[in-house]
This record gives C-alpha cells, structure tokens and sequence, in this order.
C-alpha cells in the first residue's frame, strides 16, 4: 500500500469519528442550555463545548462572544473551522476520493451521499426544532459508514489504518471530554443527589453515550469516582480510553504482523495500554486528574507522529 | 440532407432484427415510467461518484455525462466484421509505430510524406530504437466509429495515446442491469463485464522480461481534479492495482519505485493516464510536476513498461489519419475492412482551395485538437463564423483537415417530450498485449441535443449502454 494512501485512510477515519463527537457534544450542550437554571449563564456550557472540541480559540477569534446561535453555525457548518462537521465531511469525502481504490463500494457511497445531503442543507433553515433531528443524521451517517466498513473490508492493512485512525481520534475525544467537561463539574460535586448536578452527570455520559450504560455496569447513582472510571479504565465501556487502546493495540499488532516489522509505535500503545490495564481510580485522583489525563493526550498524540512516521504516511 | 439511417428502423419501415425485442417492449411503456427510471439512473450515478470535470467551466466541479436509458444494439453478425476490421486496423497501427520508430521503410516507400512524421510534435525522437515488450506502442486504443447505413460503419477516428471512457462503458451496464432486469431476459447481451481482467492481462503480458517475481503494475494519474480521474481510480480498484500519483514514484538505482507503506517498491508495469509531455521532466517538459524525473530513462532501459508508449500519439494524429488505409496496406498487404471517412488535408493546395469552396457543408478540425473544440460544423454554423474560421484556415492551412459532414445514424432516444431519435457514435475499446482483446460493446455516445452531431460529453453529449447481441 501507498504510505500516502495509509495516511489518507487514517485521516479519513479520523474526520468520521470527529464528526460524530461533534455531533454528541453539541447535543449534550444543546439539552444543557435548554435547561432552565438559575445563577450561572449558557456561556459555560459553550465554552466547555467548545474547548472539548478543542475550538474555543478559533470561535472566540470569529465570533468574540459565546451565543447559541454563533457556536451551533460554527460547529456545523463553518468550513474555517476544521472540526466543524461540514470541514470533516467534506475532508473525509475527499481522503475517500483520493483513495477510492481502497474504499469498497458501500463505504464509498456513504460517504459520497453524506457529503452530498449535508452540502444540500442550508444554513438558515437550521432551527431549534431541527437540529436534533440534524445531529442524529449526523450519528447516522458515521455509524453507517463504520458500518460498511466493520461489513465489507478486507481484513488487511487497510482495515487495521482505518481502525488506528478511529480510535486514535475516539481516545482524544473522551480524553478531552474528561479533561474540560468532568473537570469542571468536580467541585460541585459534595452537593451529591441535587437534581442539577445529576444532569450534569447524566449530560456528561450522553456526551459519551453512555448514560444508560452506566446504570447497566454499576446499578448505581451517578457517582463522579465511577464515572471516571467508566470512561477511563472500563474495558466494557466503547469510548472509555481503556476499549480504545484495546483496539489500538490490537490493530497496531495486526499490522506488526501483515508487515512482518514492529515499530515503536507498537511499544508505544503497548505501554499505555499497560498503564490503563494497571491504573487504579482512587490513585489516578490522588495524584491528579488533570496531570494524568494530560498525560494521556500527549501519548496519544506521539504515537499518531509514531505511526505516521513507521508507515511512510508522507516521505 | 437525406432523413439520417436509424438504429431502429432504418431510413424508414419496419425495425430492425436486433431492435425488436426492445421496440416491443418499447411500445407498452409510459413516458412516465421512462422518465422515472431516467431519474432513478441519475441518483445510481452520483452515489457512486461517476463525475467529470469539464475544462474551462466556471462552476465546472464535479458533473455527471447524462445517460440516457435506451440501448444502442448491434447484431453479432455486426459486430463480427466491426471485429476483424479494428483487429487489422490496431495491429497496422502498432506495425506503423514500430516502423516509425526503427528503419522508417513507410517513409522510404514514400507512402507517408516525411515531414507529416518527422516535424509532428506526435513524434518523440527520443524514441527512436527503443524496443517495447511485444513490439506493441498503443496497448489500449478506442476506436471511434460512426453508422451512415445498413452496411456503412467508417471509423472518424483512433484513439492511441489515453483513450478515457471505458468506466461509463461498465457503468452504464450496470445501471442498466440494475434498472431493467427484465430487458436483459429478452435480449441475449454479451457482458462486458470482464474488461478490467482482460486490461490486467494485457499489462501483465507487456511486463519487462526477467522478473523474478509477478510483475507489480501501477496506474499513474494526474490526480483528483483531473477530468478522467473517477476513470483512473475505477480501473485501478477493479484490477486491484495501487493507483499512483507522481509524487508517489521516485526513481532511484535505474529502477521505477513506488513509496508503501512498507518502505520503496519496484514497479514494473506503469499504465499511465498523463500526457507524454508531463511524462518526465528531464526529457519532456521541464515544468512538468505531474512526472517522474528519470523515468524515461528506467523505459529506455527495458525495466518499466510504459503503457502506452510514449511517442504513440503519432499514430492518432489528425494529418496522419488519412493515410490510415495506405499505412494499413503497407503492412498487411490487404485492403481496410473499415474505412476512413473521406479527409481533405488542408495542407494540400487543391484540398485547401475544395475546402474554401465548399466551408458552409463541411466539418473543419484542428490537427491537434480534441474533445469538440476548435471546430467548424459547417452546415450548423452562421455566416459569420463561417467567415471567422475561413481567416483561421487562411491564415494556417496545414492546422486542419476537412471531412464532409455525415449524416450520423441515430437511434431512439428518451428527450424532453418524447422518445426521439439523435445522433450517435461508436468507441470500442481494444486492448492489445499478447494477444488482441476487444470488448463486445463500447461506449455510445449521444448527441441530446436535437439534430446536432456533436457527440462530446463536454459540448452537450450523453451516453447510452451498448449491447452486442449473442448469436
């Protein structure tokens, strides 16, 4: 295979995976800010939003002020933001494109009619009442192509790019999400059983999918230790950073294997991997969340340059 | 003019053998019906992406050739004799190339005035002595064919250097089995289906010799914003080839390699969809950043095959076209059985005074020109652009030719408000290694514009699935 073609893989599954967290973050902040509350303003719920995404400097640049309106164009449809989820359709579509020989058939023409609907839709007929209805398109759309790929590809380097990508995109994702969104919900969280703060928990799994689960694995209320482990070390849980480096790891050796060649960045996940397998919830508090949570985002972010550099992604 | 021969129904009378099945089936459905399933094929298409870019247009992105749902049909005792005459017609042609190329005896014979070869930018010096495996310069040649009767297929022209089309050929089948299940179970259509496996063959069998290995073939485009590149990237995915682009290619120890995922690897077959002027900066265009530096030199050595050659475009060139019949009979000793359409080179003073006598009912082209452009119509066209093309002419005669204008067949058509017939084409496809491929069908294009003959996708052209009948 291309090492350009490897690249364009992994990056096409990366805008897929982005464009439905997008999708899930705006629509946790989009129930949140419906809310009726009192004292503190939608403002934070924004910024939290957008600084999960990791857009809060390019909005503040365009816009200035947080306002619902702004933030849901800017997520959506703004092409000067590139993880809006217009920018990650049109990206995905054109990686497709560019690598339509590795693509199958269905996943080629998931992408294709995503791209093509969502082009169609224009901005100022978006109202409140229809973005819902919008960002489950959205989710729709990924799963569909996540789906004709799961279904149709070959079990070779092809299929192994595009799982690294997803799940390299999916571990930043929830880690960020830990990092803005629990962050800032901890100190309230003496006031344990208030109906406000179960919704903010309740919001936070949602933004993970993962508000029923819960109940499922703990049978228990909403408790912020639990959650963190949820999302962190639960092998159970498909967007905890532990299922993610599960699949990483293990697409990472499928490839070690196709290619008959170990790189670092099979040493690299391996070890993280380790350190999810061994973590304990009451010692990753202890010595910080925070720390051990940006921790993270930098080993993730040096195996993708790892991996990127093993495979040729661009010589 | 006389009423133009149709596919259907002749000058007139009763249908055609290979028609009636459809005409029968024809005759009981809706217009509705029809168009809805015009409509159900225009949303097939752009799922799957099958788009062009046309130069030149503004808002031009990505378009769809429109497809018109009614077949062109041809009988097998047709396409039999279509088939021997672009057998012979290929292999004088790469006879030609490997002449031109080594001793020149069609220019000693003094069949082919020598500077029509030596001063035609067609021609590559450069290869000049070089061998290709098999002898073989234009492996995949589309030959355009146009019906004024019963009996009367001329060929308008050859495609030997990057022939494009063949996607909408498989495609349009496709789609057409996809809509119309029950047409195919009344019909007994050859498939062409196994084209990519028959092109892959071809590549295999031109490999350089001495390969230790299966030779690794690679199909090199200009990439994504290139007219053909949904093309490039069909035919790459249906052969299960890598589908390069030149910045994907380095050449290094005086062999072709590509840059994988598991470091550098050889390439030993390259089906290259750029033109010879972007083929390699180092002998070609200097500016070119479609190329490979290098990689003229790896062909000349005998360790890449290029395919198709470089230099084979000389074979295509509109002034050489007319001496299409004479170079057939150098080389094969017999008479074409497909013939030209008659050819005035403006070049020729006698031609040139016919072809300003007579500009109003003519069809003038460029010698170089291609897709429709730069062209006269004659009986289409005003006084003044009449007038207008006349000073062109003048001013550079041995830039055209002329050909009268033919009375192309038509064949049924779905337009606006009714099933019409329109003017149409031929291009088969052919390939050529170790031995002669050609595919039972081609690409029909349509002209969707009343009574116009310009067939090109990018002046308002269509296609139609082309059906060979079994015996």
């Amino acid at each position: 295979m291309l090492g350009r073609t490897a690249n364009d893989l992994y990056w096409l599954s990366r805008y897929i995976e982005r464009a439905e967290n997008i999708a899930r973050l705006l629509e946790v902040g989009y129930r949140i800010v419906l809310l009726p509350r009192e004292g503190e303003s939608f403002h934070e719920e924004w910024r939290s939003t957008l600084e999960s995404a990791g857009c809060m400097q390019g909005y503040m640049q365009r816009h200035g002020e947080l306002i619902s309106q702004n933030v849901i164009d800017y997520m959506l449809f703004d092409t000067s933001n590139p993880s809006s989820i217009a920018s990650c359709l049109a990206n995905a579509r054109r990686n497709g494109r560019a690598q339509r020989t590795a693509l199958t058939r269905e996943m080629w023409e998931s992408l294709n009619s995503a791209w093509l609907e969502f082009s169609a839709i224009r901005p100022v007929t978006v109202t409140s009442n229809s973005l819902p209805e919008l960002l489950d398109w959205v989710r729709s759309r990924s799963a569909l192509y996540r789906g004709a790929l799961l279904n149709t590809i070959l079990r070779n380097d092809t299929y192994y790019f595009s799982q690294v990508g997803t799940f390299i995109e999916r571990a930043d994702s929830t880690a960020r999400i830990l990092d803005v969104k629990y962050y800032h919900l901890l100190p309230s969280s003496e006031m344990v059983g208030s109906e406000k703060d179960n919704y903010q928990w309740a919001a936070l799994l949602r933004s993970v999918s993962a508000h029923r689960s819960y109940r499922w694995v703990f049978k228990d209320h909403y408790r912020p230790l639990k959650i963190a482990d949820f999302m962190i070390l639960n092998r159970q849980m498909p967007r905890s950073l532990r299922s993610c480096y599960d699949e990483l790891t293990a697409a990472l050796r499928d490839l070690a294997v196709f290619y008959g060649a170990r790189h670092d960045c099979q040493m690299t996940a391996e070890a993280t991997r380790d350190l999810l397998l061994e973590a304990d919830m009451s010692n990753i508090f202890q010595s910080g969340l925070h720390e051990f949570v940006q921790d993270f985002i930098g080993r993730n972010n040096k195996l993708g340059n790892e991996i990127s550099a093993a495979y040729h992604f661009s010589d | 003019m006389v009423a133009a021969f149709d596919e259907m129904n002749g000058f007139g009378g009763e249908v055609r053998a290979p028609y009636r099945a459809l005409a029968e089936w024809l005759g009981v459905q809706h217009l509705d019906t029809l168009r809805q399933k015009s409509a159900e094929a225009e949303v097939l298409f752009r799922r799957s992406g099958i788009t062009f870019a046309v130069y030149g247009a503004e808002e031009a992105g990505e378009r769809l050739i429109p497809f018109d749902i009614l077949p062109r049909i041809i009988s097998a005792e047709e396409w039999r004799r279509l088939e021997l005459g672009i057998e012979q017609r290929v292999r004088s042609l790469n006879a030609f190339l490997y002449d031109i190329y080594h001793r020149q005896e069609i220019l000693k014979a003094g069949k082919i005035p020598e500077e029509l070869i030596t001063q035609n930018s067609a021609f590559l010096p450069e290869m000049i002595g070089v061998d290709p495996p098999r002898g073989v310069y234009s492996h995949i040649i589309g030959v355009d064919l146009v019906r004024t009767g019963e009996n009367d297929f001329m060929v308008l022209e050859d495609n030997t250097r990057t022939p494009s089309g063949v996607s909408y050929m498989l495609e349009n089948r496709e789609t057409m089995m996809h809509l119309f299940p029950d047409l195919f179970s009344r019909n007994r259509v050859r498939p062409v289906e196994n084209y990519p496996d028959a092109l892959l063959k071809t590549l295999e069998s031109v490999a350089p010799g001495n390969l230790d290995a299966e030779p690794t073939i690679a199909l090199l485009t200009p990439g994504v914003y290139n007219s053909a590149y949904f093309e490039h990237s069909f035919l790459a995915d249906q052969m299960g080839v890598e589908l390069v682009e030149s910045t994907d290619l380095v050449v290094i120890d005086g062999l072709l390699r590509m840059k994988t995922t598991e470091g550098l690897k050889r390439v030993d077959v390259l089906y290259r969809r750029v033109d010879d002027d972007f083929l390699d900066p180092l002998v070609f265009d200097p500016t070119s950043l479609l190329g490979v530096p290098g990689i003229f030199d790896v062909y000349r050595s005998g360790r890449v095959t290029i395919v198709n050659a470089p230099g084979a475009g000389i074979a295509d060139d509109k002034a050489i076209y007319s001496y299409i019949p004479a170079i057939i009979e150098f080389y094969t000793g017999k008479s074409p059985i497909l013939a030209n359409v008659e050819t005035y080179n403006c070049r020729e003073p006698a031609s040139l005074k016919y072809v300003l006598e007579h500009l109003a009912e003519l069809v003038v082209k460029e010698v170089h020109g291609s897709g429709g452009y730069g062209m006269l119509v004659g009986p289409k066209s005003t006084k003044d652009q009449i007038e207008a093309f006349r000073a062109k002419l003048i001013a550079n005669p041995t830039n055209y030719i002329a050909q009268p204008t033919l009375s192309l067949s038509t064949c049924p058509t779905l337009a606006d408000s009714s099933v019409a017939p329109r003017h149409l084409d031929l291009r088969p496809f052919v390939l050529i290694g170790d031995q002669v491929r050609l595919m039972p069908g081609g690409l029909t294009r349509v002209a969707l514009k009343k009574g116009s003959l310009v067939v090109n996708s990018s002046q308002g052209g269509g296609t139609k699935d082309t059906w060979v009948l079994q015996e």
